[in-house]
């Protein structure tokens, strides 16, 4: 059954920018994430909302994808929204007892909500088009400067892949030695916080004892298929660019540069459209 | 009647368009004092199957009766029912976790809140059963060998003073000698116990020795349960679900179909033997 | 051929002088009045007096225990033979097979593979590519995500050039029969087709012989069959020679020979039919023999003139009827021809 779960959410079709090198597209996350706290008017938000929007549609994944992500975080979303609206000094438009929105708190809640939402969805985009092995070699790529002070780059790279890989092994070992337990009259689900600590540990030490002989098991094979760290490998699937993964920098760069033309022009805007934080 | 399988049906992600069936309106009544073999390939619901029995599982359709109670049901009390309805699952010694083997064959009893005198003395008598002496109460149960570490574990369930026994795949793993250990073990326990035992298996041959009855799953549906001679009489059927009858059943089909009129009801070697020499003058050898 | 092999190995052993330099066996060959020496590489494996010790530390870092896991292993295996180790839970197989791709070095013997002592240091490389392995456990030697990717594995590691690697996954993909699953997660797939997915790994680093240690063990056997159909397949079509581990003796039956392991020593050796048919000696070392060899050993002692190293229904039907009927025709005893 935990087979089932696809880690990393990865959906699989055929678009541009599943196509693109994966590099482009971990920095295109990261630029937008900054992208989002640089703009800070209604303009410069709409502009990296349409440009999300026309992402997604490139994408071909489809849109209820892309808002599972935000079932997670709805909670912080309104937490958020709700000290903003409340506690921000300024103009009130509405009292009631002794709670008063300001102008200020409305646009300042609005603002935040959009962004936080923008940057799940932009998150998701990744994920969903990049599967988890791309992921990582965009990160091996991306740290391969850092050799220079002898970071452990391809290390850090293969530890990342080798525990994606055992994840679900591991969820499906655990759910196992629950169920082994509970079959032995173990309760997992006590309210007392003592209780519920000592419970984990028919479970954590079972699951902890696999792990270690699954990694002595994987050291052993690896090192049978003649593993000896990074020196002299070869890649069988290295990342190469290709020129619409350099029109995509292009594109990111003048994304970029609008961001930061809305923000410089901000103060031009009427409020409350304008100049928010 | 101890426990009763009353229509049961079982799907992962229901409604969704991912849901697969593993049981397929399954009955069966599970009596007392029975010793039964639950065959299938995997994939065929016989692990969805046990887990069902003590609980572990909810059915989405269909009711367990234990004692005429639905399990199910508000205030049913299932882990008494954990207790009485024993499950050994594959590979059992990876559930061990204790400092020494003596705590974790009590962990079982103690969680059912006996005191601990009465824990030691059901902990001792479990490992007795399964044939570990004194000298392996205080070790680590992380010192012991595969086949040592599988008796602890069975014996942890022992504890529990179950009135059904099910073992799944008992033997998965282990070589030649550790299995007539273990299904030795577990015959001679039924024989000494008041406990009806099931056990899960792939293997024919295993099981054709020493059970009264067998239930042969395939693909979420019980096809056969009757008693092992009835069962194998439709061994084409069972080779086309990817298991077989046992060993010895074939080598008979095969002197018959050669010329020699033996009976193919057979399915231990003893009968086998004995069944050639009563045709001996047949043969002039 | 292993029969025509072995009795020219044989004739070739006799002769051969071990040279230092080159670190491996050469023949001198007469050939029109000169003499021409030529390296010969006559075992794909040479084992020699092997002995292997666990030696188990206790709290303060002292040697408390030395357990001796080999005790003194003489085996040679030609190429392109299939080699079945049989042994109970303990016997040291594991520990054996594990010198031969030097994941483990002697503590006293030698072992050579390919010509090549695994002992020295600046051949591992070379003895792991030409032994590859494959263990019981199929989850733990996956490594990628992606069928393709894990089958690429051993290729990176040796430094193949990219172009080079996609060859040699598709091939081992076709040879091992799951060229269609290689875009596929192997959490998916099942454990005789995970296993067969780690062979193909192994064959990807083009081996000249692969260890299987006990394989089959944690399959039902519908993956067991198919793990051994495919070890006997790069047996007789790609000629790569195989030793299998194992405690399933119906995986020894179509073995060229059989070694039976105890307490470290290699106690019986034989063609599958020599070692099945003395049951007693395998009973005693709590291994398993075919239902029918136990069978017709049952008759046998109960008087039924039948041969001993009876491995098949149908050669138990041909000795009882057949035979049967001829010498009811006869009326005289049966030449037993083993």
């Amino acid at each position: 059954m935990f087979k089932s779960i696809t880690l990393g959410q990865y959906y699989q079709t055929d678009s541009i920018l599943h196509r693109l090198d994966p590099r482009v597209k971990l920095s295109a996350t990261l630029l937008y994430i900054v992208a989002l706290f640089v703009v800070n008017s209604f303009p410069g938000y709409l502009f990296a909302g349409i440009f999300l929007v026309c992402m997604i549609r490139l994408s071909h994944v489809p849109f209820s994808y892309m808002v599972r992500g935000m079932k997670a975080i709805l909670f912080l979303l309104l937490l958020t929204m709700t000290f903003n609206l409340f506690l921000t000094p300024g103009e009130p438009l509405v009292q009631f007892w002794k709670l008063t929105i300001t102008r200020e708190g409305l646009s300042t809640a609005i603002m935040m909500a959009v962004r936080l939402s923008f940057l799940v969805i932009g998150s998701s985009l990744m994920t969903l088009t990049t599967t988890p092995t791309q992921l990582t070699d965009a990160m091996e790529a991306m740290m391969n400067p850092f050799k220079r002070i002898h970071m452990p780059v391809h290390e850090i790279a293969m530890m990342m892949s080798i525990a994606l890989r055992f994840i679900p092994i591991l969820m499906e070992e655990t759910d196992k030695i629950m169920k082994a337990q509970m079959a032995r009259g173990a309760d997992f689900d006590s309210k007392n916080l003592m209780k519920k600590i000592q419970s984990m540990i028919p479970l954590l030490v079972p699951l902890f004892v696999s792990a270690f002989r699954r990694a002595n098991d994987l050291a052993m094979a690896m090192e049978a298929r003649c593993y000896r760290g990074g020196e002299g490998r070869t890649k069988m699937k290295p990342l190469v660019y290709q020129g619409r993964d350099r029109i995509a920098y292009v594109i990111l760069f003048a994304f970029f540069a609008a961001c930061i033309a809305f923000r410089a022009t901000s103060h031009m805007v009427p409020f409350p459209l304008g100049a928010l934080s | 009647m101890s426990l009763t399988i009353e229509d049961i049906s079982f799907t992962y992600e229901t409604g969704t368009a991912m849901q697969v069936t593993a049981l397929d309106h399954i009955s069966a009544e599970i009596p007392d004092n029975q010793f039964i073999g639950l065959i299938g390939h995997t994939g065929s619901g016989k692990s969805t199957l046990v887990q069902m029995l003590n609980g572990l599982l909810k059915p989405t359709s269909g009711r367990i009766l234990y004692k005429g109670a639905d399990i199910h049901a508000d205030n049913f009390d299932r882990k008494n029912l954990r207790a009485k309805v024993g499950l050994v699952f594959q590979y059992p010694e990876h559930q061990l976790f204790e400092a020494d083997v003596i705590s974790d064959v009590m962990f079982g009893p103690k969680n059912l809140g006996l005191s601990q005198e009465e824990c030691q003395r059901r902990a001792h008598a479990a490992l007795r059963s399964v044939g570990m002496d004194k000298k392996f109460y205080e070790k680590s149960p992380f010192d012991l060998s595969g086949g040592e570490k599988r008796r602890v574990a069975i014996a942890g369930v022992l504890a529990m003073h179950p009135e059904i026994l099910i073992l799944d795949e008992p033997t998965a793993g282990l070589d030649p000698r550790g299995r007539d250990e273990i299904l030795g073990l577990i015959s001679e326990m039924k024989n000494r116990m008041n406990m009806t035992i099931i056990l899960v298996s792939h293997s024919m041959d295993d099981v054709a020795e020493y059970v009264d009855r067998i239930m042969v799953m395939n693909r979420s549906h019980l096809v056969y349960d009757d008693t092992p001679a009835r069962v194998f009489t439709h061994y084409r059927e069972l080779e086309e679900m990817g298991l077989s009858a046992p060993q010895v059943t074939y080598i008979m089909q095969y002197l018959k179909e050669q010329g020699l009129p033996v009976s193919t009801e057979i399915f231990t070697l003893e009968e086998a033997a004995a069944e050639i020499l009563a045709h001996r003058r047949e043969l002039h050898v | 051929m292993p029969g025509s092999l072995s009795s020219f190995y044989g004739h070739l052993k006799t002769q051969s002088i071990y040279c230092e330099m080159y670190d491996c066996f050469y023949l001198p060959v007469c050939r029109e009045g000169e003499k021409t020496a030529r390296k010969v590489f006559f075992y794909m494996i040479s084992i020699q007096k092997l002995i292997h010790d666990y030696f188990r530390q206790d709290e303060d870092g002292n040697v408390a225990e030395k357990v001796r896991a080999v005790d003194g292993v003489d085996l040679e295996v030609h190429a392109g033979e299939f080699i079945v180790i049989l042994g109970h839970n303990g016997c040291g197989k594991s520990t054996l097979a594990k010198h031969i791709n030097a994941l483990l070095y002697p503590t006293e013997g030698e072992v050579w593979v390919d010509g090549m002592n695994t002992a020295k240091e600046e051949n591992i490389w070379d003895v792991r590519q030409k032994a590859g392995m494959i263990f019981q456990n199929p989850d733990n030697q996956i490594i990628a995500q992606v069928v393709e990717e894990d089958v690429g594995f051993g290729p990176e590691n040796m430094g193949i050039p990219t172009e080079k690697i996609w060859e040699r996954v598709e091939e081992s993909l076709k040879t091992v029969g799951m060229y269609e699953f290689r875009k596929k997660s192997p959490g998916r797939l099942s454990g005789g087709q995970k296993q067969r997915v780690c062979i193909a790994g192994v064959m990807a680093m083009h081996p000249k012989c692969i260890i299987m240690d006990e394989p089959t063990a944690m399959l039902d056997p519908s993956g067991r069959r198919e793990v051994v159909a495919a070890a006997r397949d790069l047996n007789k079509k790609e000629g790569i020679t195989i030793i299998l581990i194992t405690h399933y003796m119906e995986e020894a039956i179509d073995a060229d020979r059989v070694f039976v392991m105890d307490h470290g020593k290699v106690v019986m050796q034989g063609t599958p039919r020599e070692i099945f048919s003395r049951v007693e000696d395998m009973q005693e070392l709590h291994l398993d023999v075919p239902q029918v060899t136990l069978l017709a050993h049952e008759l046998r002692k109960n008087g039924v003139r039948i041969p001993a190293g009876i491995l098949t229904k149908e050669e138990l039907a041909d000795a009882l009827i057949k035979r049967g009927a001829e010498q009811k025709g006869r009326d005289r005893n049966v030449v037993t021809h083993h």
